[in-house]
Parts: structure tokens; sequence; C-alpha cells
């Protein structure tokens, strides 16, 4: 088995439009949900995001892109170029040949769905253009992604819901730690920020009006959130040979499903797939300093994930830290577990751990250490990123410090 | 059909019952509707009354409309219904 690492990231999502950017604002413990902005915004009863903005899709791709790029494929494109540019790899030969891009989307080309559905039903139009298949399908992304790129290796979309980019990492670390591709370009990406992705949730009656409160006592639902977050994994030796930097390492994952509810989480399915995480990385709990929550600021999620913990790691679950920063990007559905991979890099590289923010009351069903509104220094030696996805789909991926 | 009967028949749609099974006293829990029967009930009922009923599934008594019994979530449709007017 061949150890992986992480050697280039790239973001873009309602805190900033790259990694930098991103971590500096989980530093900060800034906000990046507001007023959303978008076509018959007023006809919804939730009008909050995490949106994307000023990211001008107009000057970066030219007119035939753009009728081929949904903004799930625009954010998908302009995180993976900061990605691959940072990793350094040049893509050619037996390793592109070798070396493909696994992504996760829950949605796919969201907002193409929503305008070609209301240019023909609300307008009236009998005409549609030719390009909406390939815009809206869920592995557009990818295929730009590995065209862009010259990515030629064992290349899909994986859709799991909340989970899905967790699911997707999980594939193309497999791939790399196996020995099947020497580098992989994974991550995930999501856009459901217009009326009908909106209105949808709205229908479940979990979203928040105000803010997303994780672990707070009077937090009160969801927002949503959109962006990408994309990554190389490589292969230990193949980064070292070349004197990449490396970022960390992917130490482990598991899945789980918890095969009980559509909707409501279960303790016992996010506990397997943390403890399957760690006994696949061959890590003690106790080694864990940092957990990135899926946290989503539900009454349901939060406190079946804290007793989650509790049960995982006994004792030593007050002694590690846990935060969700979808308190502050919103959550990015089938892209969060990616954008959310990055506040574990900042933890095992930078000892900084990204806050909770919006925290204002204690919940004794959540009585661990959620890192309350402010960020902290400290030393993380192992961090895990949860994703608990509706459908009962669990993914939970270990990183190590390098 | 009167208000009480068109809920009375909704919720024992939602229950898998039938409406003689559901009295004004009866609780979801008592006729056992989960979180997402709840959650799907009161957009029959907003739907069937046109009328919006504030409601979170993450503090369901957040609001004041009162969905602990049947005769509570009557009383809140009347009272939607009556502002409407």
């Amino acid at each position: 088995m061949k150890r992986v690492v992480i050697t280039g990231a790239g973001t873009i999502n309602a805190l900033g439009h790259s990694v930098d950017a991103t971590l500096a604002a989980m530093r900060e413990g800034v906000c990046g949900i507001g007023q959303l902005v978008f076509r018959d915004v007023e006809r919804l009863q939730i009008q909050i995001g995490g949106q994307v903005r000023g990211f001008e899709a107009e000057g970066r791709y030219n007119r035939q892109q753009m009728s081929l790029y949904d903004r799930f494929t625009q954010f998908t494109l302009a995180a993976a170029r900061e990605a691959i540019e940072q990793s350094g790899l040049v893509f050619s030969g037996e390793l592109a040949a070798k070396s493909g891009v696994v992504l996760g989307t829950a949605g796919g080309g969201v907002s193409t769905w929503d305008d070609n559905y209301r240019a023909v039903y609300e307008e009236g139009k009998n005409r549609v253009h030719p390009f909406v298949v390939p815009k809206l399908m869920n592995n557009a992304a990818a295929s730009h992604v590995s065209m862009e790129w010259n990515l030629k290796g064992p290349s899909f979309t994986v859709s799991t819901a909340c989970a899905s980019s967790n699911h997707a990492m999980a594939q193309a670390f497999s791939m790399v730690r196996s020995g099947m591709a020497p580098a992989m370009v994974t991550g995930g990406s999501e856009s459901m920020l217009c009326f009908g992705g909106v209105k949808a949730w709205e229908g479940l009656r979990v979203m928040s009006r105000d803010a997303c409160r994780p672990f707070s006592a009077n937090r009160n639902g969801m927002v949503q959130g959109e962006g990408a977050g994309i990554f190389v994994f490589e292969e230990y030796e193949h980064a070292r040979a070349r004197g990449a930097d490396i970022l960390c390492e992917v130490a482990g994952f598991a899945m789980s499903s918890d095969a009980s509810d559509i909707v409501m989480p279960s303790k016992a399915g996010a506990a397997r797939a943390m403890a399957g995480a760690l006994q696949d990385a061959g890590i003690s709990g106790d080694a864990v300093g940092y957990i990135n929550a899926h946290g989503t600021g539900t009454a349901a999620n939060d406190k079946t994930e804290c007793a989650a913990v509790a049960d995982v790691f006994g004792p030593h679950a007050d002694n590690l830290m846990i935060s969700s920063t979808k308190s502050m990007h919103g959550h990015l559905i089938g892209g969060t577990g990616a954008v959310e991979l990055l506040a574990c890099i900042m933890a095992l590289r930078d000892g900084v751990i990204a806050p909770t923010i919006g925290y204002q009351e204690p919940d004794p069903e959540c009585a661990l250490d959620v890192v309350p509104n402010e960020a902290r220094d400290a030393k993380v030696d192992v961090a895990l990123s949860n994703a608990f996805a509706f459908g009962g789909m669990n993914a939970v991926i270990a990183l190590r410090r390098v | 059909m009167s208000i009480t009967d068109q809920v009375i028949a909704i919720i024992a749609e939602q229950a898998l019952l039938e409406p003689s099974d559901v009295t004004l006293d009866s609780t979801p829990e008592s006729l056992g509707i989960d979180s997402l029967g709840l959650v799907e009930s009161i957009f029959v009922i907003e739907e069937a009354f046109d009328i919006n009923v504030p409601f979170n599934a993450n503090d369901p008594t957040s609001s004041d409309f009162d969905i602990s019994t049947v005769a509570t979530i009557i009383a809140g449709i009347e009272r939607l219904k009556a502002e409407q007017a």
C-alpha cells in the first residue's frame, strides 16, 4: 500500500476565491452568509445563504465555454486551476494516462435545470439551447477538468448528497493508495443557490432564516452555501521525488450506511464511519486533535454527531476540538466535505483551529469543545473530516500532519 | 367538510389510520407520526387551506402554531384563516 499526500488545494466559496483567502477568513471567524441575490428570491421564505460574490464568469471563460459551463463547473475549474498549479504537476505521458479526476456533487447543474424549466414551463418557450444536457450533467465538471488538464485515467462523479465530496475523495485516495494512479484530482462542488434549488430545501422545513449556529442550544437549522474545493492527491514517494510541497497526508477513510432513515441521522452509522476511518489509518482515537464536524446546525444532526463522537472517543472526546465551519461558508451540500477539508489542512499544517461561529448558548447534548466563535492555536497531529448525508450515507476521512 | 373533519382526514391519511381513530386530543406521537410525517402533514394542510404555517422542524415549539394535538392544530389553522380574512 502506498502513502498518499495532498500536494495542491484550491477553492472558491463564500469566504474567498482562493485557499489563502478562505483560510484567512476562517482564522478571523468571518461569516460569509448573507442575503441571497438572484431572480425571484423575494418569493422565498429562506433568503440567506453563503453565496459566492464577485465571481465574474464572463471574464474568465469565453462565450463558447459559458454555453457549456454551469456555475458548478465554473467553480470547479477555478478551484482545480489553483490546486493543480500549486501542486506543480504537469500531466503528460504515463502520468496523464494513469491520473484521473473523481469529484462529488449532489445536484450538478441545478441552475441550468432551473433556467431551462423556467423557459419551457413559465415562459412557454418550445426550444432550449442545444447544450442543456452536457451542461447540467453531474459529471460535467469532472469532464471539463479532465479536458483542461489532460487527465486520462479513472474519472467519474460521485453523488451521495451531503457526503458526495468525502465519498469522491475516498475513491481518489483508494486509487492512489492501491497504486492504480500516481495522482488524482479530487474534491467536489455545488451550486444550488437559485430559486428552485433553495425552494426545494425550504420545503423540508429544516432551514434557518437567520444564521447557521452549529452546536448552539438556540440553533434553528441549516444554511446553504455554494462553491468548490479541489485537491491533488499524490503518491508520497512520487511527491517527495520531485520535491513537492506536501500539505498533509491522507491517512485513511471509512464509509458506512445507516440503513435506517432517509433523513434522520443515526449515531451508530456516524460512529462506525469515524471508528472505521481511524482503523483504516491505523491511528488510535487518542491521537485525534481536531474533527471538522458535519455540524449542519440542525437539531438532529448536531446532537447525534456529538453523541457519536462521545461513543467513539470515550473520555478523549473531552480533549479534542470539534468545529463546524458551515457556520461561516454555509452548507455546500455535495461540495461541503471538500471545502471543509481545508480547515483540517489548516489545523495540521498551520496549527490553527477554525472556529464554530454564531455560537451563543451551550447545549448539554453538544457538550464538546466546539471552538466557539474564535479560532485557536493548537498543535494537531491527526484530524478527521466528517460527512453524514441524507439517505444515511456517511464518509469520514482521516488526515495526518507530515 | 369542516376544518376539523378535513384536518382529521389529512392526519389520518398521514398516520395510515381511519379518521375514526383520530381524536381531537390525539398527538402526532400517539398516532405514530414522526418528524418527516409532521412536515408532510403541514404541507398538506397549507395546500388544503391556502395558508402558510410557520413551522421549523428544528424547533417545533418556536412558532406560535401549536402542533401538540389535533385540537391545537385546528385552532392554529382557524387563526391563520381568520388573519387572512
